[in-house]
């Protein structure tokens, strides 16, 4: 076992390094979290850049234009984006994570042909209809009609939470196309162009007082039956090929964002005076601080683990789980202390006298994002007690 | 960056699990604690594993293996709750003869400022290790004096109390103390991270077993999620312990002191917690002494005590990121 850099990971550090300093000074200014447009064209500038260094696609295979790097490269590299503060994923994280790995393992010739050079150039962004307001834990219940005319399926239904709607060009859907089937059979995964007639697209507003998701209303949209992806009814397996693409890496973006939130409520802590002396010098509130910093160091070495373990060629089952609730705990418990420090200055979602005390209200509402979404909290715990643990299922 | 075993190292794990099982079964593991119970010869069984001497260099009759070995072991001996002066054999079996080989038992204390001075396994001890910031000192368990033999709350870690310490010889100084206490502390922090997972296997085959309300308790979510949280605590403590481990091992990745008071807040959390929730899960059997739940619970308590507190780790990591 190892935490130093192997000769080959320490060169490919410096490259990314180097090439980061030069790519991130060139950036223009972040746009306003409601200005769509502003952000797609930001997103995609980013992606191209990367894409022309040969960034794009990090982890997909090299003979469908990715890079071909290791888990361990990848790690690298989101590490290094995050101490030069380069831009995330972005509008492009449905394409790159889900929809075109999908492509890769499941699409036709022309679907790949005509998707994945978009997706990795940053000149499609993606979004995804899986949820529905009927089917959120429950998945597979899900009732989005599509039946078969001619060379066309016609969708309707209704989808939900689905982040980016608003600025992108394609949506990856589950529908129902057997509705006969019960559950996990009869559901087919089809790429659906997001300017075709009958999609209504109604933002909802999150807990932040944003637009990052939305609704998808769809109205006998016609889409071609050249957009099916693996085979009819077959689309949950489909949705899940996904599942072999992860090495680890998933949540290590949030893990950076997370880490700089507790950097940065540390030194609020001791620059803010409170009672004669700093927030610091509360023990009570230092002694938590501990407790965090322990954990967050603790949520690295995890996914060093997964890594390694990626990089072995699988996952172990239930680490993917039990990671995210350990860090959706984290974060929460992070937020909560970044309300103590914060006291009365946490009532503005604007930062206030100079310091990131808006920042830390956001992140402290993040949290929900992350014991909720992608399967909350109480179903991983499910999928852990019964496939790791081989607890008996309840029904 | 490789932070899973290699194959050589689970079978190092293996190996020792098994001989956990075969040599050390609950039975034994409690015939320890009894008066007169430590039993010599099959304490020289481990020892003739090699246990004690994993990190030493061959040249001194070592194994010749990295301290991150020497970390999993002590995991997988947490698990099976193994009794006796791990540690303090583990720490001087390169300076004092005879613990290498299982013939001299020491025990180890870090001496107190204030409070009672309270060993583990003095009783059935050949030599008395003191540890102060001064440095390490051996002498003899026998010219010890002002016993005190309490009954120890962990009945599988007899424990007496000293009016005072011996003066003895000094085997190292400072640097010795300081590399004693760090090394200490995650040894006890590896034991604490298998605790939990011992804690855990054995609730988990309890759910199984039990039925309620016609069926195993094990499928009703509330002990589903009960359960999965010891699992995902070990998870996340293991990690933390094999991180600090590495980082004995290769210094300059980081700052190996936030690294071992981190493995302990979370291998004490994975620890403690793990063996509530077993105890719990056991319902009424689970508050008797027959059921063994009590033994990890108790024995974390012990572990978690030694070489420094998580009240200590936590100002350790807090002033450490802070820069302090």
């Amino acid at each position: 076992m190892h935490l130093r850099d192997s000769e080959s990971d320490a060169q490919f550090r410096f490259e990314v390094r180097e090439w980061l300093h030069g790519a991130v000074a060139s950036l223009p200014e972040h746009p306003a979290t409601e200005d769509w447009p502003g952000r797609r064209a930001f997103d995609a500038n980013w992606q191209g850049l990367l894409f022309e260094a040969g960034y794009a696609g990090i982890n997909w295979p090299s003979e469908h234009g990715g890079r071909g790097a290791t888990p361990t490269e990848h790690l690298i590299f989101l590490e290094e984006s995050a101490e030069a503060k380069a831009p995330d994923v972005g509008i492009g994280f449905v394409g790159q994570m889900h929809a075109g790995p999908t492509i890769i393992a499941e699409g036709t010739e022309a679907q790949k042909a005509h998707h994945l050079r978009g997706i990795l150039t940053g000149d499609h962004a993606w979004c995804q209809g899986f949820s529905e307001p009927g089917s959120g834990s429950d998945l597979a219940s899900l009732r989005t009609r599509a039946f078969r005319d001619g060379d066309d399926y016609v969708v309707s239904g209704q989808k939900i939470w689905t982040s980016h709607a608003m600025a992108a060009d394609y949506c990856e859907m589950l529908v129902r196309t057997d509705p006969n089937e019960l559950k996990h059979k009869g559901i087919s995964w089809l790429i659906m162009p997001m300017d075709l007639p009958g999609i209504d697209v109604r933002p909802l507003v999150t807990v932040h007082g944003s637009t990052e998701f939305a609704e998808l209303f769809l109205d006998e949209v016609r889409v071609p039956v050249a957009n099916l992806v693996g085979e009819e009814n077959d689309g949950w397996r489909v949705a899940n090929v996904t599942l072999s693409f992860e090495r680890g890496t998933g949540f290590v973006g949030e893990l950076l964002d997370t880490t700089s939130v507790f950097r940065d409520l540390i030194a609020l802590a001791r620059s803010t005076k409170r009672h004669g002396s700093t927030v610091w010098d509360d023990d009570g509130i230092r002694h938590e601080f501990g407790v965090l910093g322990a954990d967050l160091d603790a949520l690295w070495a995890f996914t060093k683990r997964n890594v390694s373990q990626g990089a072995r060629g699988g996952m172990v089952m239930g680490s993917g789980s039990g990671f995210k609730v350990a860090f959706a705990t984290t974060q929460h418990r992070l937020g909560d202390l970044a309300l103590r420090v914060l006291d009365r200055a946490s009532l503005s979602l604007d930062d206030i006298g100079g310091k990131p005390t808006g920042e830390l209200v956001h992140s402290k509402l993040h949290a929900f994002a992350i014991s909720l979404g992608g399967g909350t909290t109480q179903i991983q715990q499910n999928i852990i007690a019964e496939r790791v643990l081989g607890l008996p299922r309840e029904r | 960056m490789d932070l899973q075993p290699t194959d050589d190292q689970l079978a190092l794990i293996e190996m020792v699990t098994g001989f956990a099982s075969d040599r050390f079964p609950i039975d034994i593991v409690r015939s320890f604690g009894e008066p007169n119970g430590f039993d010599r010869d099959r304490w020289k069984e481990l020892a003739a594993l090699g246990t004690f001497g994993l990190a030493l260099p061959e040249t001194e009759g070592g194994v010749g293996l990295d301290f991150i070995d020497a970390v999993l072991v002590h995991e997988a001996l947490g698990k099976a709750l193994l009794p006796g002066p791990l540690l303090a054999a583990t720490l001087s079996a390169g300076l004092v003869d005879g613990v290498l080989d299982g013939s001299v038992l020491p025990a180890i204390v870090d001496i107190p400022h204030d409070g009672p001075i309270i060993v583990e396994h003095f009783r059935s001890s050949d030599v008395l290790l003191m540890v102060d910031d001064d440095g390490v000192r051996v002498a003899p368990s026998d010219i010890a004096e002002g016993i005190d033999v309490v009954r120890s709350t962990d009945p599988t870690s007899p424990i007496s109390i000293l009016e005072t310490v011996p003066a003895g010889e000094l085997i190292g100084g400072p640097e010795l103390a300081v590399a004693w206490r760090q090394r200490g502390s995650l040894l006890a922090s590896a034991q604490l991270s298998g605790n939990s997972i011992g804690s855990t296997e054995l609730a988990v085959a309890y759910a199984k077993e039990r039925e309620q309300f016609g069926r195993p308790i094990g499928s009703f979510q509330g002990l589903k999620h009960l359960l999965a949280d010891s699992w995902i605590r070990s998870e996340v403590a293991r990690s933390s312990v094999w991180a600090a481990g590495v980082m004995v091992d290769e210094p300059d990745v980081g700052s190996v002191t936030r690294a071992v008071a981190g493995a302990r807040l979370t291998s004490s959390r994975a620890a403690t917690e793990n063996a509530k929730t077993c105890l719990q899960v056991h319902g009424g059997m689970g508050f008797t002494w027959e059921v063994d739940a009590h033994l990890f619970l108790k024995r974390a308590w012990v572990l978690e005590t030694v070489f420094g507190t998580c009240d200590e780790a936590a100002e350790d990591v807090a002033n450490l990121y802070a820069g302090l």
